[in-house]
């Protein structure tokens, strides 16, 4: 009998040790976009290994999920690819009774990549030329817009297949965001979303359904994430800047674009699309992590606060090894500022 | 109750015996209510389906009301919704799929049911249920990667023939509502081979025998004998076949082309109603847009149990002739 007692006694020590060290765990749940799904995943996973204590739990759902979930208090952050609309940062001051905060992470580009059988150039695009073909105006390969920006390259008169995203993704975004701000008639037409009412086009599914279209039909013209064609080795054009230089992207030419922007705005909500500078690749954009500005939990609090500016210091280091182009200096000192505003 | 579990059934007077017989028809009810909760849930979880579909999608509704159904533009910047198009969609490659799907089903059940050798029966039958369990977006990369190039090549093959109608006019750019229909069928026919050669099978063979007796061929006694008496589950094979690929996502939306417009021609692309949601439905911020989709998931609800309905009728109909 006694040794019984014994066993139990034993028994309930251990499962209240394990009670005791469970109380300082933090699990922190967050969840949002899928495009820096990769990146976040590593930084999570690598700064819970430095801090086993802390472990924070992200679901990639999608940009529409982060923001829906953070203002409805399911997740204690969220993330998306574009920021919060002036009325979505209202719902979520009424419901929530604080504001959100936008942290930039790291920068993702979108390039046009083609398929025209007999050329093998990279082709320069003007934002005239895409908005043109993408809004349908532009239907054959040598229409004279095309022609002018590529001397030397023999296009066909051959039909311009489109083809974009068939589900609603930040990638389409920054794309619609780019076309918007080089074309009256896009912004007015078609307007900016993760899904938007395409003029003409096929939709492929995620970046591979695109790149398979591009690659299966001959004359087609997508858009597909830089990372994705970086890690698939594929071709894609250059696109005229704001300063009328072409350039090719690359992680160089994306943190180029974020550090030619002239001002930060004090929240973050900046789209660099259509960038100005040397260098500068258009088609970029900021991801974001949104984060409430009043936090209850002080736990949480502090693991949060922690972790931003782990992520600003030593995580910025790592998103190059994932074809991530990092922050430009100005803007993580001005991240680093920013912290303190959570409360 | 407890005194009853040491007694001797034999040895029992008749007053017990009537109280076991009781316990039994307990047992009965136990059963009974058991059984009956299980039917009713599944009734519980229809009607909650349902119910919140139609309280979630109350924004469109009272913004949109029937128009939702007979507009065609998808246009979540501007807040407008129609679902015409993914009707239209859902409907043309479910109808194509069966289109193709029942001859070829039906055909090869019977084979494998009534003339082929047990051996092959047996190891093609494994092979087809085999086929039933592949993940759909197994067939979608199989479509995007084997089957619209292979169309693409067959394309000037199939104009040639078919070309003068509208429905194989325009260009064709490997993805298209042809292409759903396609995969559709054959993520489907599996379906109604299987189930097919079970109710074949299952056909007595007293009906064979008779028709043979009476001088039939080998032909005649399957077409006109068997085949009759086991209508029924060949049709409950192919309402089975038509619920997947009305619900069917994955491997449509990758070669469907997701294009929201509603063309004559089988060549060009389309959408259907699970490819939109499963496409939008994740980066869809603001009421109305959700709305919209979840609306769209009543509708097709609604359109299954529409087409359910009609084909049950159909049944009954041709069932109804044939008994008389």
């Amino acid at each position: 009998m006694s040794r019984r007692i014994c066993i139990y006694s034993a028994a309930l020590a251990a499962v209240l040790t394990m009670g005791a060290a469970s109380a300082q765990q933090v699990l922190i749940t967050a969840g949002g976009a899928t495009f820096p799904n990769p990146i976040y995943s590593k930084w999570f996973n690598d700064y819970h290994n430095k801090l086993p204590n802390i472990a924070i739990n992200y679901q990639s759902q999608g940009s529409g999920f982060g923001v829906q979930q953070v203002t409805a208090g399911t997740v204690d952050f969220g993330a998306s690819d574009m920021p919060m609309t002036d009325a979505q940062i209202k719902e979520f001051q009424d419901k929530r009774g604080s504001a959100i905060l936008h942290f930039p992470t790291v920068l993702g580009a979108d390039v046009p990549t083609y398929n025209i059988p007999g050329v093998t150039a990279k082709l320069n695009f003007t934002p005239e030329a895409l908005a043109g073909i993408f809004l349908g105006k532009i239907t054959k390969w040598n229409d004279p817009e095309l022609v002018k920006a590529n001397p030397g390259v023999s296009l066909p008169a051959n039909d311009i297949a489109v083809v974009h995203r068939s589900e609603g993704s930040g990638t389409t975004f920054i794309w619609v965001d780019f076309l918007s701000k080089v074309s009256k008639e896009w912004e007015t037409k078609v307007g900016r979303g993760t899904s938007v009412n395409w003029p003409v086009g096929l939709g492929g599914k995620g970046n591979e359904g695109v790149a398979g279209q591009v690659k299966q039909q001959p004359n087609s013209i997508g858009y597909v994430e830089l990372i994705y064609a970086l890690q698939n080795k594929m071709n894609y054009g250059k696109v005229k800047n704001a300063s009328g230089e072409f350039v090719e992207a690359s992680l160089a030419s994306v943190t180029a674009a974020a550090a030619g922007m002239k001002e930060m705005p004090e929240d973050f909500r900046v789209s660099i699309t259509n960038a100005s500078g040397k260098g500068a690749y258009p088609i970029s954009s900021f991801t974001w992590l949104l984060i409430p500005s009043k936090i209850a939990d002080p736990e949480k609090k502090k693991a949060i606060k922690d972790f931003l500016a782990w992520m600003l210091a030593d995580g910025q280091k790592m998103t190059e090894a994932l074809a991530y182009a990092q922050l430009p200096k100005a803007v993580i000192a001005k991240e680093v500022k920013a912290i303190d505003k959570i409360q | 109750m407890s005194a009853f579990t040491t007694t001797d059934f034999r040895a029992r007077p008749p007053g017990r015996a009537l109280a076991f017989w009781t316990r039994l028809r307990r047992g009965d009810e136990v059963a009974y209510t058991v059984t009956l909760t299980c039917a009713l849930s599944i009734l519980a979880i229809t009607a909650l389906l349902v119910f919140e579909l139609y309280t979630n999608s109350a924004e469109t509704r009272h913004k949109f009301g029937w128009s939702f159904l007979s507009t065609s533009v998808w246009d979540p910047v501007a807040g407008e919704f129609g679902a015409l198009p993914f009707i239209y969609g859902t409907v043309v490659t479910s109808a194509l799929a069966l289109l193709i799907g029942i001859p070829l089903g039906v055909g090869a059940a019977i084979f494998l049911a009534e003339l082929a050798p047990a051996k092959i029966s047996n190891g093609l039958t494994f092979l087809i249920e085999l086929l039933a369990a592949v993940p759909s977006v197994i067939y979608g990369l199989l479509g995007i990667f084997v089957l619209v190039p292979m169309l693409r090549s067959a394309e000037p093959a199939i104009r040639a023939v078919l070309g003068w109608t509208p429905l194989f006019s325009g260009p064709f750019y490997g993805v298209s509502l042809f292409s759903a229909g396609v995969v559709l069928t054959i993520m489907i026919v599996p379906f109604i081979i299987s189930i097919s050669r079970e109710v074949i099978l299952a056909v007595p063979n007293e009906q064979r025998e008779g028709a043979l007796a009476l001088g039939a061929t080998r032909w005649e006694t399957t077409w006109n004998v068997v085949i009759p008496f086991a209508r029924k589950g060949i049709m409950g094979s192919i309402f089975l076949a038509l619920a997947r690929s009305l619900g069917e996502t994955m491997a449509v939306t990758m070669v469907v082309g997701n294009d929201p417009k509603i063309h004559a021609s089988l060549f060009a692309p389309g959408y259907s109603i699970a490819a939109v949601i499963a496409n939008e439905f994740t980066e869809a911020t603001g009421g109305l847009y959700q709305s919209a989709l979840i609306e769209l998931g009543l509708v097709l609800f609604g359109l299954t149990m529409v087409i359910n309905g009609v084909a049950r009728l159909l049944v009954l109909g041709t069932t109804r002739k044939g008994a008389a």
